[in-house]
């Protein structure tokens, strides 16, 4: 029970960078960007392809990962989503479900619609055990990374000059722009970090949760739900979101196989019917 | 300015408002001439006349009511299944197993509307997303009732009426979709030309107003959103019939998604907008998958963005000028 629980951690802790990435976008910035599962899957193709055809130690590939998402984001950033900043909600998710759907046929008609595989290192294969609780050694790395992202990214927002102009920004650009804050350029810089996550998760995740090209559309509720669940206010609010999620989906599918999915989705559900603005929310207009 | 007058206007704005345009009464007559038109193409036909029923439906919690679904694909599969169970297990008279399928939605959608009427948009497009993807699960794994992945066989249809059978042309199943869209349609008219439609469309432009001005949100927003639910059931329900053969691909995701496509291209908010995008987004469809029938994902995702990327405008700037026509001589503003 403990091992599944253990187990559960790990996958909450991806789901938390992948989905942290999005509450930087969705949350901060205001923007429905249901394209964010695209990114990850590109870092998650980057780390294979780097492994396979260029034969990197996975360690090397996963800041590449990050790194490709990042540059991919801040041009797409560029390109086209500040033209939709001023648009409405629905028109972001139109634009991003469309960038969503080029993603996962270009990426069948690039690289086959089969599921890629990676070979992890010997140091992070295999299982041991404490106490009777039998701990895998590359969900305990996952774990160890995406707690030090956590608590790097809280660190950032909440400490940084970087964080405090960000809010500043976000709250009102106009007066953030009036104080001399270079508001475009630090929209621009934290897309690529958010997408940047995005990539890091998606190359974490391969061994996890598989990497199709269906990837962003399996995982698109899983962020959103991590983000509207966790509220965006906050790092904390998805990091608990992603905790709660990752648990509960692995638990159920463990105990209660037949009835799978399910659980997160009416999970969900009742989360925000009872927290419509998410578990740890200000009040929000 | 008296209280009596003001209503008397709003009367007879509305009444105005109903009557009928020469456009329309033309584009419903060639709706039905097609029939002799277009003799080899009537299975399309079908599918663009339940499509453009779905996409009526989603046009009236989105383009009058103001509700952003996301999840609409969970009427129109509730209305399919409903519609086959009845007409595997019950009997195979369309019209009942229609309005099963309308009954169930309905149902369902007035168990669902205290969802959406919380929390923002942001809230509703998840909750609604959720919905539908709760209803897939639920499809997939009580296998003995919906068949699971296999889809739902042995569906077999009694004729139209009593009288006219279904045959492999779409003869009968074009006529029969035809005239429900179009008794629908009629219906939906109506109600959008009605106070009751006037009521939502105020509370689509501001709530707080809305409110602040006596009209109960809570109960126009929910009772918007079931006629809505009992239309995707009926488009869901003539799909069915139709096609004899309902699975699991009525639920998915895919469906919403090419519904909001839909509406973007023939616009929101004006009843024919569905239709006419109904239309264009079939025979586009039908187009682009004859020469790459694999990779038609790739082009919806370049036309949605395209479309929400400003062309929008420049795409439809005639079926726009046609929009206004309509909403000039239709309602007297608010195009």
């Amino acid at each position: 029970m403990l091992t599944i629980l253990f187990d559960g951690i790990a996958y909450g802790m991806v789901l938390f960078v992948l989905g942290c990435g999005l509450s930087v976008t969705m949350g901060l910035m205001n923007f429905v960007n249901l394209a964010h599962g695209a990114f990850a899957m590109l870092g998650g193709y980057v780390t294979v392809l780097a492994m396979q055809r260029l034969g990197l130690p996975f360690l090397a590939s996963l800041p590449l990962a990050f790194l490709a998402a990042a540059l991919v984001g801040l041009v797409l950033e560029r390109l086209l989503y500040r033209p939709m900043y001023a648009k409405s909600h629905l028109d972001q998710v139109m634009f991003s479900i469309g960038l969503v759907f080029m993603a996962v046929a270009g990426t069948d008609w690039l690289m086959g619609s089969s599921q890629q595989f990676i070979r992890l290192p010997a140091w992070l294969q295999g299982r041991f055990e404490i106490a009777g609780i039998g701990i895998g050694r590359y969900r305990l790395f996952v774990i160890a990374v995406c707690g030090l992202l956590a608590v790097g990214l809280h660190w950032g927002f909440t400490r940084t000059r970087f964080g405090s102009r960000l809010r500043a920004a976000v709250d009102d650009a106009r007066v953030a722009r009036g104080l001399g804050i270079p508001v475009n350029r630090l929209f621009a810089l934290t897309f690529a970090i958010g997408s940047g996550l995005a990539g890091l998760g998606g190359a974490l995740g391969v061994e996890l949760m598989g990497l199709d090209p269906t990837f962003p559309l399996k995982f698109m509720i899983y962020f959103l739900i991590v983000v509207t669940v966790g509220g965006t206010s906050s790092i904390t609010g998805p990091f608990f979101a992603a905790m709660l999620l990752g648990v509960a989906d692995v638990v159920g599918k463990y105990l209660v196989p037949e009835i799978g999915a399910f659980i997160i989705y009416a999970l969900m559900v009742v989360l925000l019917l009872t927290r419509p603005n998410g578990l740890f929310a200000r009040a929000r207009a | 300015m008296s209280g009596a007058t003001l209503h008397q206007r709003v009367r007879e704005a509305l009444y105005r408002s109903r009557r009928w345009h020469p456009a329309e009464i033309a584009f419903w007559l060639i709706a039905f001439a097609a029939f002799l038109l277009f003799p080899r193409h009537l299975l399309l036909l079908n599918e663009i006349a339940i499509l453009a029923l779905f996409a009526l439906s989603l046009d009236l919690i989105l383009g009058y009511a103001g509700i952003v679904s996301l999840g609409h694909a969970a009427f129109l599969g509730m209305g399919a299944y409903a519609a086959g169970l009845f007409a595997k297990h019950v009997g195979g008279d369309p019209l009942a197993g229609l309005a099963c399928g309308m009954a169930a939605s309905g149902l369902l959608g007035l168990i669902t509307s205290p969802l959406v009427l919380r929390g923002s948009d942001l809230t509703r497009l998840m909750v609604t997303l959720g919905v539908a993807l709760i209803l897939y699960e639920l499809a997939n794994s009580l296998a003995w009732l919906t068949g699971g992945a296999d889809g739902l066989q042995g569906v077999v249809m009694g004729p139209v009426l009593g009288l006219f059978d279904f045959d492999i042309f779409g003869r009968t199943a074009y006529l029969y979709s035809l005239g429900v869209l179009f008794v629908l349609f009629l219906v939906a008219r109506r109600v959008a030309n009605s106070p009751f439609g006037l009521s939502l469309r105020a509370i689509r432009d501001n709530p707080l107003r809305a409110a602040a001005s006596g009209v109960p949100n809570g109960r126009r927003l929910a009772g918007a959103y079931t006629l809505a639910a009992a239309y995707a059931g009926a488009a869901g329900a003539l799909l069915a019939q139709t096609t004899q053969f309902v699975s699991l691909d009525v639920l998915d995701f895919h469906r919403s998604a090419d519904l909001m496509l839909v509406l973007i291209i023939g616009g929101a908010g004006y009843l024919y907008g569905g239709l006419i995008g109904a239309i264009v987004f079939k025979l586009l469809q039908d187009a682009i998958s004859s020469f790459t029938p694999q990779y038609w994902m790739f082009w919806i995702g370049l036309f949605l963005v395209l479309f929400v990327l400003g062309g929008r405008e420049i795409i439809h700037g005639g079926v726009r000028a046609v929009a206004s026509r309509f909403a000039r001589l239709g309602r007297g503003g608010t195009p």
